[in-house]
């Protein structure tokens, strides 16, 4: 027979205010197999839990109801008291007499019955509880890092620095990402690679840091603190052992006009390359679409031009090279994939990308994008930092940055603010005026959005001392006259249209998530949004941590961030990881679901309908070892507990513990309904 | 359509940003466009443009859109807009400025009366070193004031002595006309540019 114990709280006021507490107590007590029933002004106080715990001791309690606020705040005090007085913790269960009824009521006399009925529910909730102990799972101490730009490589690094191994997995063939391609940064205008390379040095140099660049995810199973990730690294045709990184291959090689992708298609690069000078790791690469010998390979045709390799003092070149599939078990994976730009062609990667028909869909030669500005600017950049338009190599003397394409434009791009335009825009402006001192740099905006530490200085800088001149509104269309850029647009402060010709027009053009996030979201069972970008778990408490335990998300592959938000999320991601990994075991709350073997028939609707990919596979055997049925079972490491499994079983074999049928079925019938 | 060149055309004219700089020592590139002058500014009602209107067309080089501006000789110089400025800009010196540009004549001109008036207020206090109104009655409605506005009322006044026929010189007449001088040879230097 149980011998439950109620203990109804007053919160102060809180509770006090409109619930007779002590009604609620003496209308508890009538309750079969409620043996002690009282109510005090603060439960939680340490008074309060010692008279949990004498209770239990003096009366052999069986389970513990606590009427007073939500769970979320105190259920973890109350069930530390209740095993601390020698009951499981599980036994223990809060009525929730704040939130679902004191705060929202007026009427005492109402509110202190609808009080009684809460807490009868769990009193006859607690008669059906069982006792359940912690889920322990071993972790493994290693993290996988996905993407090498900043954000990947501040969480290496600080993960590293912590003392615990990071395998970090770039897809290009070499790690710095896009803040290797800006020239300065905004608010100070400090160099980018000065800044940056050091960094990127640091973690090829680490010694707790495995580097897989030119590397991609192939398939991640496994849960929180026990992943098992396949990496293929594809093949480079180059021996990362034997290459000594001297670039006699890539002097050597007759395609020479290739877009180079590092400077945004404006400068040009051999077929087997170094994407740049500081590129780390610093290895050549053989582009297999652009390669001689692998074009002809792929007509069938003997190999014909092998110049890197008789130039090559180490015999590092490889063309038989094979992509290989490398296993790694580690426990916590950070995604840190980045961002790509809005395309200003006409061919959009999604549907419902229209592209500007208007701006001439980039087919004007001196409409360029943000990210090819920054290449312009870049003393590392083809023009040496000088500012040359890319048709005819003159110095633009008009210039004109168009803010918000494909940002804050639902119709044709997407709804959202992509948070860094107006930052670098005003950094655009400035670098122009300081390398072009006769020219006129024009903005055309719509809000000015500077909100971080030194933002909005440094926007009004620009305006103020640089001479930018800002003009609110957009521009309806451009053409080409000449090689005059013709602009017709709309001053809204004025309130007049305005036209206006430009030897340059730079569109600083969405931020979106890099190709292919989808693809790997799901493999990682992470959730994304309608533009691609991975959801964090609670948009203010939870950041960084996505919905999947163990992983975690940096940067801009979560939303447009720019370098000092992606640092500042990747060291969270990092603390986050080393906090995991400060235990051998990892120790989780048992509701989890249950599958009944007995009951379950394998339809496998509960592996549809989880969300965390939690249900797998089980093959029941019969003695002489052959199959005779696959049923379904939840890992308990993976399982977050949100029970949708429970409420999709057909056979009713699945039940969430601490929340089985039974529970809840008794909680109904308390009410008499 | 307003079609106009950059502002900072090195080759061109003296952008008008600039030139109000240098007279007022004041940024118009400082405004903000948040219109709190604009907000306080008691004759805003009265006026088409107003005195955020004025800052953005100075930083934008609209000197033809601002010599068609009855605020700027409308403006009573209460500087309420300049107290309320957060960016420490100051719309009534800037219209002050350029009050100055268009008195030169060069680049367009005040209304007829208005010029005519402030031209008689200054000549009498040249003329008297004080403000001698039938002087500037009479000198203002010949230059161009409206002839018969206020006539009915004369005979009033007159009664009640409160216009005097005769001019009264202040002391000290030759210091004022320095003044004048002084301020002559400065806009001659204005001129010259």
């Amino acid at each position: 027979m149980a011998r439950i114990g109620v203990f109804v709280c007053h919160c102060g006021e809180n509770i006090g205010r409109t619930v007779d507490c002590h009604a609620v107590a003496e209308g508890c007590k009538d309750v079969p197999g409620v043996v002690h029933s009282v109510d005090y002004k603060y439960m939680c106080s340490d008074p309060g839990q010692q008279m949990v715990k004498k209770a239990i001791e003096e009366k052999g309690l069986t389970g513990v109801v606590v009427a007073a606020c939500s769970p979320h705040m105190h259920e973890k005090t109350f069930r530390r008291a209740a095993a601390g007085a020698g009951l499981n913790a599980f036994l223990c269960e809060m009525a929730n007499v704040r939130e679902h009824c004191s705060w929202i009521h007026e009427d005492r006399e109402k509110a202190t019955v609808k009080a009684i009925d809460i807490t009868r529910t769990i009193i006859e909730k607690v008669k059906h509880n069982v006792p359940l102990s912690t889920i322990r799972i071993p972790v493994t101490r290693r993290a996988l890092v996905i993407g090498g730009g900043i954000a990947g490589i501040q969480a290496a690094l600080d993960i590293a620095d912590g003392g615990r191994e990071v395998i970090l997995v770039e897809k290009g063939p070499s790690i710095g990402g896009h803040m290797s391609q800006l020239s300065e940064t905004f608010p100070t205008l400090d160099c980018s690679q000065c800044i940056l390379t050091p960094r990127m040095v640091e973690v090829y140099q680490h010694p707790r840091i495995k580097l897989y660049a030119y590397s991609e995810v192939e398939s991640v199973e496994g849960y929180i603190g026990n992943f098992k990730v396949t990496v293929r690294r594809k093949a480079r045709s180059v021996d990362e052992e034997k290459c000594n990184g001297c670039g006699a291959c890539t002097q050597v090689c007759p395609n020479k006009k290739i877009p180079s992708e590092f400077d945004c298609g404006l400068g040009k690069r051999t077929a087997i390359y170094v994407p740049f000078p500081q590129a780390v790791p610093n290895l050549p690469t053989v582009d297999r679409n652009k390669c001689l010998l692998f074009m002809n390979r792929a007509k069938g045709r003997p190999d014909t031009c092998k110049k890197c390799a008789e130039a090559c003092e180490k015999g590092a070149i490889d063309f038989d090279q094979q992509d290989r599939l490398i296993t790694e078990d580690v426990g916590a994976i950070v995604v840190a994939t980045g961002y790509q730009l809005y395309t200003i062609g006409k061919d959009q990667p999604k549907d419902n990308l229209k592209g500007y028909g208007e701006y001439g869909y980039g087919t004007i030669p001196d409409v360029i994008d943000g990210l090819q500005f920054e290449r312009l600017a870049s003393a590392s950049g083809p023009t040496s930092g000088k500012i040359l338009r890319p048709s005819d190599g003159k110095v633009p003397k008009r210039i004109v940055f168009l803010q918000c394409i494909g940002s804050r434009d639902p119709q044709k791009g997407m709804e959202y603010c992509s948070k860094i335009c107006c930052m670098y825009v005003a950094k655009h402006t400035m670098l122009y005026h300081h390398k072009v001192h006769d020219g006129v740099a024009t903005v055309f905006y719509m809000d000015i959005r500077a909100a971080g530490k030194g933002y909005e200085e440094f926007s009004r800088r620009a305006i103020e001392e640089e001479g930018a001149q800002y003009i609110r509104g957009r521009v309806s269309r451009m053409w080409r006259e000449g090689d005059v850029i013709k602009i017709l647009g709309f001053d809204t402060l004025e309130g007049e249209p305005i036209e206006m010709d430009a030897d340059m027009v730079v569109l600083a053009t969405a931020m979106r998530p890099q190709p292919g996030i989808d693809v790997l979201a799901q493999k990682l069972s992470v959730s994304y949004d309608q533009h691609g970008f991975i959801n964090e778990a609670h948009p203010k408490l939870r950041p960084v941590e996505t919905n999947t335990a163990g992983i975690y998300v940096a940067g801009a592959c979560q939303a447009p961030r720019d370098i000092p938000d992606a640092v500042a999320m990747a060291s969270a991601t990092a603390s986050k990881v080393l906090g995991l990994f400060a235990n051998e075991m990892l120790e989780r709350e048992p509701t989890v679901a249950r599958v009944d073997e007995g009951t379950c028939a394998g339809c496998f609707h509960c592996e549809r309908v989880c969300a965390y990919g939690a249900v797998e596979h089980k093959d029941i055997k019969d003695r002489a070892g052959n199959v005779v049925r696959v049923i379904a079972y939840v890992n308990p490491g993976v399982c977050q507990g949100c029970g949708t499994c429970e409420a999709t079983c057909p056979s009713k074999s699945v039940e969430l513990q601490g929340f089985t049928d039974e529970q809840i079925w008794s909680e109904i019938q308390a009410l008499g309904v | 359509m307003g079609s106009h060149e950059h502002s900072r055309n090195h080759s061109g004219p003296e952008p008008l940003a600039a030139r109000v700089q240098r007279m007022t020592g004041l940024n118009p590139a400082c405004c903000y466009q948040c219109g709190k002058c604009s907000a306080g500014c008691p004759m805003a009602a009265e006026t088409t443009l107003r005195p955020h209107d004025v800052m953005r067309l100075v930083a934008r080089d609209r000197l033809d859109k601002l010599a068609d501006a009855d605020g700027l000789w409308l403006c009573l110089t209460c500087e309420t807009c300049t107290s309320r400025c957060p960016n420490g800009c100051d719309p009534a010196r800037t219209m002050d400025a350029l009050r100055e540009i268009f008195a030169t004549g060069k680049d367009g001109k005040p209304p007829k009366a208005i010029s005519a008036f402030h031209k008689s207020f200054l000549a009498q206090v040249r003329a008297h070193g004080r403000l001698f109104e039938m002087g500037l009655i009479m000198s203002y409605k010949l230059g161009g004031g409206p002839m018969f506005a206020d006539v009915t009322t004369t005979p009033s006044v007159l009664a009640r002595g409160k216009l005097g026929l005769a001019p009264h010189n202040v002391k000290g007449l030759d210091e004022v006309r320095r003044i004048f001088d002084a301020c002559a040879a400065v806009a001659a230097e204005e001129e010259g540019r």
